[in-house]
């Protein structure tokens, strides 16, 4: 899949963001008047900032809240709800830490469970996708519930959970590469199942539909080579596992080491949202003749 | 809170208008239904009650909106103000543009027509153009046939009086099994693509022979992978297993073919040539008598066994040659690349089909002996070939072998075999002789192009040399029926036989695809003389679009597009005719045109005017035609026959009638065409079916009637042979007699194409095919096609690619005898192990047509016109031989041998030439 | 909301015939001219002219080459435009509500003035059929003509999809594939067509029908009129000619 700035962006930082909620709404850290301004402020920022960008994903943008209607059935409609939601919930908890008050307990458990929500849909968008095998798995929420309560852990300046977490999260994400490798194949799509042709598999692309590029090549078919992703699956795990894990082991979780540790930990989230869509195959590159690390003509 | 699926209107109005007119993207010439939308063109469909294409379209056609609003559309007539080819110039006026072109034209006609030399490329108004060229007075005029197809029409009229394409068709309603050779397209688009339906549908066999497995022999129930320039062989000796097996059609070769004729077998200038009566009628042994008699007698059973005086059939001696063991599938499995079980397999499938299984019609007809047949009796075995036989140097014999086996069954002119559409058939005897009989003020003494019979019908002046610049009609290539339009530009160059003035040129590319040895064309386009002065001083060219060609004119005179003018698709020269029924048609401007272009015929018609041509003004020089339009309706080729054969006279005749001013918009109200039924009975048989015969003199499309017999044995081959054994005052150069004896056989032969003389050093075939979706060069212009061939890959096959290693990414170079390029390669396993193929005329020169220099067609996309050369390679004889068929002189794109190996990938397809600029505007980035 | 309808009976659809298709594209432009002045917002071409030409299609066809265990390699010509699933994933993850299947008789459809472009749709399709228009920011998908098939300003015989009305061998058959009785369906009965990643479990309604077997006629070899070599042409030509 082409790894789109807009949606990476947006999937980490509104996940960084609903992590940091969650744990604010749950108490985490006891925060009040300006420095819960701060702290709430940077939560409502990177989630809405993170919302704002994927507009950028959207052919008409100005039609965005439409995407509310169908929660019944559409995950990304789920998402929309529960992010507003979320956001929503936790503003009556937001504001009374910044008034240097605080709400009954369960105001905040409801809020970070829309959190948690909005994160799973997030996920289940790409994770009920059949058409693209590696990300149709429980790997998928596992990894984006990892970074999110990673990246809140560390930003709420929860060393100790966030240390664990980070353990966590290398787990999970070594998995779903591991895993995810194994998914394309499983998923038992080849071009003899796309076309119904060679029933013996011995059936390639002999020219393409267009020599042309279309919004199919672009979207949907990307290719890394193979030695490149490695090297930047090890970098992802890393930058947003293992670095942080050893900064918050070895260093005091003051807030100049806390913020360095988060900018590793998101360098490292970055590089793995990307390789999340770069190495992601969608059936239709059966179409194309395009595998990863298979051969396959680019022709223009 | 169910869903509401949203209001949707299934009845939006679809357009305001519908205009019916004739598509233009290619020969097929489909009908269209134009929609518009407050005045624009909006959508494009094809016309269901067209007898073409029956509602259908091809990409082409489908996508004609792009061609009509294409960036590239020249816009004003255009001046040269820099050196030739650099591509300056400067927009005119209409009035200047001709006043230019009448201050060339008019001297030259005083004092030397023949330095005219007027070539249309694709023209679909020869009728008209050659008639300008004739009253003009230069005997240099012809079209496109001799670089395109004219070995397949020469060969098919010289054989049978008609050929595949345009002038037949198979039964597509009836044939069983259909052979194809050789067609990657061909003109009849869209026909031949029903026709494939039609036979699919049916559960008929469709077989390909071609080196590639693509298109039509993709959807083949089976194919023959053949090597190409052996189809010659392999037709012979599927005659030779015919024949060992007595499986052909006897009684339909004894009355409808020259098979029972008599050959002269006595020494002296008659030898080989066929006996006949005082009245020079062909002679037959009469089975009831045994004694001679005329051919078409009342009652006369020829006998294909007969001796007379020593003279045998021309059924023996064709049985005795192919029965010969050189043709047995053994002897030719080798060079042809298909096991002898695969050839015999052929063989037998072929008899079953036409044999086992005849078509029988229960329509009673009379022959021109007088004789009724019940019923019509037919072999259902269809064959069509096209370029893949005719483009090579021995593709007229190859076609003429194709021909003997189409006849020896019995399949041609019968039902589920092949049909001729009017105005064929026609014999060769019943068409023109070329005419090169030129003097200053004059017109030539008659058609340019015609058929010869003997050497003396050649085209040479009275020391022998050649009178055309393309050296048609000469003893290098006799019977060039379509003139050799690729050598117009080398000859001229090189003033040989003779210099010109002016090249007026229409709808060539000749600059880039329509060119072999492309390169040198071009330096040829600017090559100047020692006094500074253009080696072709004059260049005239009419052009729609920005093509390559036109940085090399001095002159442009824009044309409009096909929705933008008249036309006319005429009988008098290639009709849409269908097998059952003769029609016509035209173009009108269902559209005005938005820039400073005119109709190129209606340019020709002022020209014609203000130069005051004899036809075209009348005897006080005053104007019988203010535009095309008016001498399509107005213009009599005979008394009571003119371009187009619907609603003459006062709209009630068909064919033959006065002139009908109302003519044009009775065509418009009936959808831009005209059709007239063939009756039942005059369906088949059509060269010996009297009904036939009366109904298209009924029709004009002849005088009288001309039944006639197949020629197997070709008499006008034999002439030029004799003539070659020292016979006769027409004497060829010495050096031309051992090519003459040995090709000029009056029987189907095979001999190698001349390219194998490249040898060893160059062991791969190297061909190209017509893409459907592209038409030539100007596809690319359209947005829609350019996306789905914007490159093309060098298909190589599993062997070459294996051998050195090849893999997706890579580029080769592939160099021939006379030139390199270094190109991307694909792999292709359906493919002849010894054969690369790429599309046609994909690539493009930067700067041509609209296109952002850096278009894929301008540095991926390439020709392969660059390896090809029209002469061959120096033999060490002091001559430079043509690399044409011996007897028609057409060009042998197809006998390129060339060799590979693999490079590291360039920045672009090479060569690569300097961008033109353009003509026109850059194009808008993105549509709509 | 864009859950799918109960099946219809009617599921009108395509059948597409892989032994007939030559591959020609007329369905390609055909279908690019009708839907660029149809249904909807334009098929924009983007960089028209340029290096990199990039268009919105509703159908395009590939080209396949397939080797079976004997005989020569084989190229198959492969249209793919939008199946109409039965269980259309494209419909249900739509947000808006945009995309969505008609109740009536099947046909998969956007509804452009309520997408807003987000593309999930387009990934939910595991055949590549929808393509979001960069210039109007919608998606596109084949709509099967919706705006042709019960048009009443055409004649009847044309209220068919543009990309059948032009397919010059025939190979594009549009019916009501609910209807067991109807020529589409009886032809995919006879054919043995087929369904395309029947595993992804979308039910498409368009089938292929797949190419038939190719190679050698089963033609017993010709046998020798006479034994040529022994009799010599003369006999042969004896033996022959006795036949008339
Ligand atoms: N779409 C489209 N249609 C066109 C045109 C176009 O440019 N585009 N051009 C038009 C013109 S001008 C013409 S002349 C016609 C030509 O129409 P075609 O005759 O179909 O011309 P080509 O595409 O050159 O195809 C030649 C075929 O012959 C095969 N071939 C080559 N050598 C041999 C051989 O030795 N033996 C056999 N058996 N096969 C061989 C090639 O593989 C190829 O398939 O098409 C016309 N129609
Ligand atoms: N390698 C290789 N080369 C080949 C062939 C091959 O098989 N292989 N095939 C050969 C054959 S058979 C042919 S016929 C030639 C074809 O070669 P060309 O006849 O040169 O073909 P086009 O590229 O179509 O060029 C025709 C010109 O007509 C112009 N034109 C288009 N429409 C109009 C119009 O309405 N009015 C006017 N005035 N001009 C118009 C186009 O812009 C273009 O410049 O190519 C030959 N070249
Ligand atoms: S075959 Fe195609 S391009 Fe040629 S006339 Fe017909 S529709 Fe037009
Ligand atoms: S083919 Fe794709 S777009 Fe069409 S209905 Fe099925 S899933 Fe949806
Ligand atoms: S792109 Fe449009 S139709 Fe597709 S899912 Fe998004 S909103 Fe729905
Ligand atoms: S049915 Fe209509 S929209 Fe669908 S592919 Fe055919 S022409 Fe295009
Ligand atoms: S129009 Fe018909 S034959 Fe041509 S590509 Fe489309 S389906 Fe195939
Ligand atoms: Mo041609």
């Amino acid at each position: 899949m082409h790894p789109a700035p807009s949606v990476i962006v947006f999937t980490v930082l509104s996940g960084a963001g609903f992590g940091l909620l969650a744990f604010l709404a749950l108490g985490a850290v006891e925060v009040y008047g300006p420095a819960a301004f701060l702290l709430w402020g940077v939560g409502y920022g990177l989630t809405v900032a993170g919302l704002f960008v994927s507009a950028f994903h959207l052919g008409n943008p100005s039609r965005a809240l439409r995407a509310f209607t169908q929660w019944r059935t559409s995950w990304l409609s789920r998402e929309a709800w529960a992010s507003a939601g979320a956001l929503l919930l936790l503003a009556p908890v937001a504001l009374a830490a910044v008034m240097g008050g605080r709400l009954p307990g369960h105001f905040g458990l409801v809020g970070a469970v829309a959190c948690l929500i909005a994160v799973v849909s997030t996920a289940m968008i790409y994770a009920q996708l059949k058409t693209v095998p590696r990300w149709n798995h429980w790997t998928t929420p596992a990894l984006f519930l990892a970074f999110a309560a990673t990246s809140g852990a560390i930003l709420s300046g929860q060393a100790r959970i966030a240390a664990l977490l980070c353990l966590a999260l290398g787990g999970v994400l070594i998995l779903a590469f591991r895993l995810g490798d194994g998914r394309f194949a499983a998923a038992g799509q080849t071009l003899t199942t796309a076309t119904g042709l060679g029933q013996d598999g011995r059936v390639r692309q002999f020219a393409p539909a267009h020599t042309g590029p279309n919004y199919l090549t672009r979207e949907m078919i990307h290719v890394v080579g193979r030695r490149h992703a490695m090297r930047l699956r090890v970098v992802a795990v890393i930058f947003a596992s293992l670095l942080p894990f050893l900064g918050l082991l070895v260093l005091p979780p003051v807030l100049p080491v806390m913020a360095a540790v988060f900018a590793v930990h998101l360098l490292g989230a970055f590089v793995a949202r990307w390789l999340f869509f770069a190495e992601a195959e969608h059936v239709v590159g059966l179409y194309y003749g395009q595998r990863q690390g298979g051969p396959g003509v680019r022709w223009v | 809170m169910g869903f509401q699926e949203p209001k949707l209107d299934t009845s939006p109005p679809v357009s305001d208008e519908v205009r019916k007119t004739t598509c233009y993207m290619c020969a097929c010439r489909c009908g269209i239904d134009v929609h518009l939308k407050s005045g624009r063109v909006s959508y494009i469909e094809g016309n269901r009650d067209h007898p073409v294409n029956k509602g259908v379209l091809c990409a082409k056609g489908a996508s004609g909106i792009m061609q009509v609003t294409a960036p590239s559309r020249l816009r004003a007539p255009l001046k040269r103000v820099g050196p030739r080819g650099s591509g300056a110039f400067e927009e005119i006026s209409w009035d200047e543009a001709l006043g230019i072109a009448v201050s060339w034209l008019k001297p030259l006609r005083e004092t030397a027509p023949e330095k005219l030399a007027f070539f249309t490329g694709r023209d679909q108004s020869q009728s008209f153009t050659s008639f300008w060229a004739q009253a003009y007075g230069t005997p240099n005029y012809a079209a496109h046939g001799g670089f395109c197809s004219v070995n397949m029409a020469a060969a098919g009229i010289y054989t049978m009086g008609g050929a595949f394409w345009e002038f037949g068709q198979p039964d597509w309603e009836r044939a069983k099994l259909f052979v194809l050779f050789g067609v990657a397209e061909d003109h009849d688009s869209n026909p031949i693509k029903i026709g494939i339906g039609k036979l699919k549908g049916r559960g008929a066999r469709v077989i390909g022979v071609n080196p590639i497995r693509t298109g039509y022999n993709g959807v083949a129930d089976d194919w023959y992978g053949i090597t190409p320039g052996t189809d010659g062989l392999l037709i012979l000796s599927l005659v030779h297993e015919l024949l060992k097996a007595g499986r052909i059609d006897l009684d339909y070769l004894a009355r409808f073919t020259n098979a029972p004729c008599l050959v002269d077998a006595a020494e002296g200038p008659g030898r080989g040539l066929l006996l006949r009566d005082g009245d020079g009628k062909l002679l037959v042994i009469d089975k009831a008598t045994g004694k001679p008699a005329p051919f078409d007698r009342t009652g006369v059973r020829p006998d294909l066994g007969a001796t007379h005086e020593g003279a045998r059939t021309v059924f023996q001696h064709l049985a005795e040659r192919y029965l010969s063991d050189e043709y047995a599938p053994e002897a030719v499995a080798g060079r042809t690349g298909i096991p002898a079980d695969r050839i015999r397999g052929l063989a037998s499938e072929i008899a079953h089909a036409a044999f086992d299984a005849p078509v029988v019609l229960d329509r009673e007809w009379t022959d021109f002996r007088g004789e009724t047949h019940a019923e019509m009796v037919g072999r259902p075995v269809a064959f069509h070939a096209m370029r893949g036989i005719s483009a090579h140097s021995n593709g007229f014999q190859t076609a003429r072998a194709l021909h003997l086996l189409q006849i020896l069954i019995g399949s041609v002119e019968t039902p589920g075999g092949f049909r001729f559409k009017p105005p064929y058939p026609k014999p060769p005897e019943a068409h023109p002789r070329p005419h090169c009989g030129f003097n200053p003020n004059t017109p030539l003494d008659g058609p340019h192009l015609g058929f010869v019979h003997g050497p003396d019908d050649l085209a040479l002046k009275a020391d022998g040399s050649p009178a055309r610049i393309d050296k048609a009609f000469t003893w290098e290539n006799p019977l060039s029926a379509h003139g050799l339009m690729h050598m117009v530009i080398p000859n001229a160059h090189a003033g040989d036989p003779y210099r010109i003035d002016t090249l007026l040129l229409y709808m060539a590319n000749m600059s880039w695809n329509s060119s072999m040895n492309t390169a040198s064309v071009m330096e040829m386009l600017t090559d100047r003389d020692a006094d500074g002065e253009y080696r072709i001083p004059r260049i005239i060219y009419s052009d729609a679009y920005a093509s390559e060609m036109v940085a090399y004119a001095d002159l442009i005179l824009p044309d409009t597009t096909y929705l933008e003018r008249h036309d006319c698709i005429s009988l008098l020269d290639r009709p849409i005719c269908e097998a059952d029924a003769a029609a016509d048609a035209i173009r009108w401007p269902v559209v005005e045109p938005d820039r400073d272009v005119r109709g190129f015929q209606s340019v020709l018609v002022d020209l014609a005017n203000r130069l005051k041509l004899p036809g075209f003004v009348d005897e006080d020089g005053r104007a019988r035609y203010r535009d095309y339009a008016e001498y399509i309706v107005g213009h009599e080729r005979r008394p009571g026959v003119g371009p187009l054969m619907g609603w003459r006279g006062k709209g009630e005749e068909t064919g033959r009638g006065a002139p009908n001013p109302d003519q044009l918009r009775r065509y418009v109200e009936n959808g831009g065409f005209a059709v007239a039924h063939i009756p039942d009975a005059a369906q088949f048989f059509k060269p010996w079916n009297t009904a036939y015969q009366d109904w298209s003199v009924r029709l004009g499309l002849c005088d009288k009637p001309q039944p006639y017999l197949f020629a197997l044995w070709s008499e006008p081959l034999q002439r030029f042979r004799l003539a070659a054994e020292g016979h006769g005052d027409r004497q060829p150069p010495e050096h031309l007699r051992a090519r003459l004896t040995a090709v000029m056989d009056p029987l189907p032969i095979w001999y190698e194409p001349f390219g194998e003389a490249a040898g060893a050093d160059y062991p791969v075939h190297a061909l190209t095919q017509r893409p459907m979706a592209m038409y030539h060069s100007w596809g690319s212009q359209n947005a829609w096609l350019r996306q789905i061939h914007g490159v093309n890959p060098l298909y190589l096959p599993t062997r070459i690619w294996e051998e050195h290693g090849f893999a997706d990414g890579d580029w080769a170079r592939v160099s021939s005898p006379t030139g390199a390029i270094t190109v991307p390669v694909a792999h292709m396993a359906a493919l002849n192990g010894n054969t690369i193929w790429t599309w046609n005329a994909i690539g493009k020169r930067k700067g041509a047509w609209a296109l952002d220099p850096a278009a894929p067609e301008a540095t991926k996309g390439f020709l392969l016109n660059h390896l090809i050369h029209e002469l061959l390679p120096e033999r060490g004889d002091g001559l430079r031989w043509s690399s044409s068929d011996p007897i028609t002189g057409q060009a042998a794109w197809f006998d390129l041998r060339v060799r590979i190996e693999k490079v590291a990938a360039p920045d672009e397809a090479q060569p690569a030439f300097p961008p033109v600029p353009s003509p026109v505007p850059p194009a808008p980035r993105n549509r709509p | 909301m864009t859950a799918l309808p109960p099946p219809s009976a009617k599921k009108l659809g395509l059948v597409i015939d892989l032994d007939t298709c030559v591959g020609c594209q007329a369905c390609v432009t055909a279908c690019k001219g009708w839907n660029d002045q149809g249904y909807g917002a334009p098929l924009s071409d983007q960089d028209a002219y340029g290096s990199e030409p990039c268009g919105t299609f509703l159908n395009r066809v590939h080209g396949y080459e397939v080797s079976p265990e004997a005989g020569p390699a084989e190229i198959v010509n492969f249209p793919r435009s939008c199946l109409h699933c039965e269980d259309a994933p494209c419909v249900t993850v739509c947000p808006t509500g945009a995309s969505y299947k008609r109740a009536e008789d099947g046909i998969v459809l956007v509804n452009e003035d309520a997408c807003i472009g987000c593309g999930l749709c387009a990934w939910a399709c595991p055949y590549g059929a929808r393509e979001l228009d960069p210039s109007a920011g919608v998606m596109k998908k084949c709509t099967l003509c919706v705006d042709r098939i019960y048009n009443e300003n055409l004649p009847e015989v044309d209220r068919v999809p543009a990309c059948v009305r032009t397919c010059p061998t025939g190979a594009r058959h549009f019916g009501d594939l609910g209807d067991p009785g109807s020529a589409v369906s009886r032809l995919v009965a006879e054919r043995g067509g087929y369904d395309l990643m029947p595993g992804m479990g979308t039910k498409p309604v368009n089938k292929y029908l797949p190419p038939r077997k190719k190679g050698a006629a089963p033609e017993a070899p010709l046998s020798p009129l006479i034994d040529t070599p022994a009799t010599g042409f003369a006999g042969w030509l004896d033996r022959l000619l006795e036949k008339i």
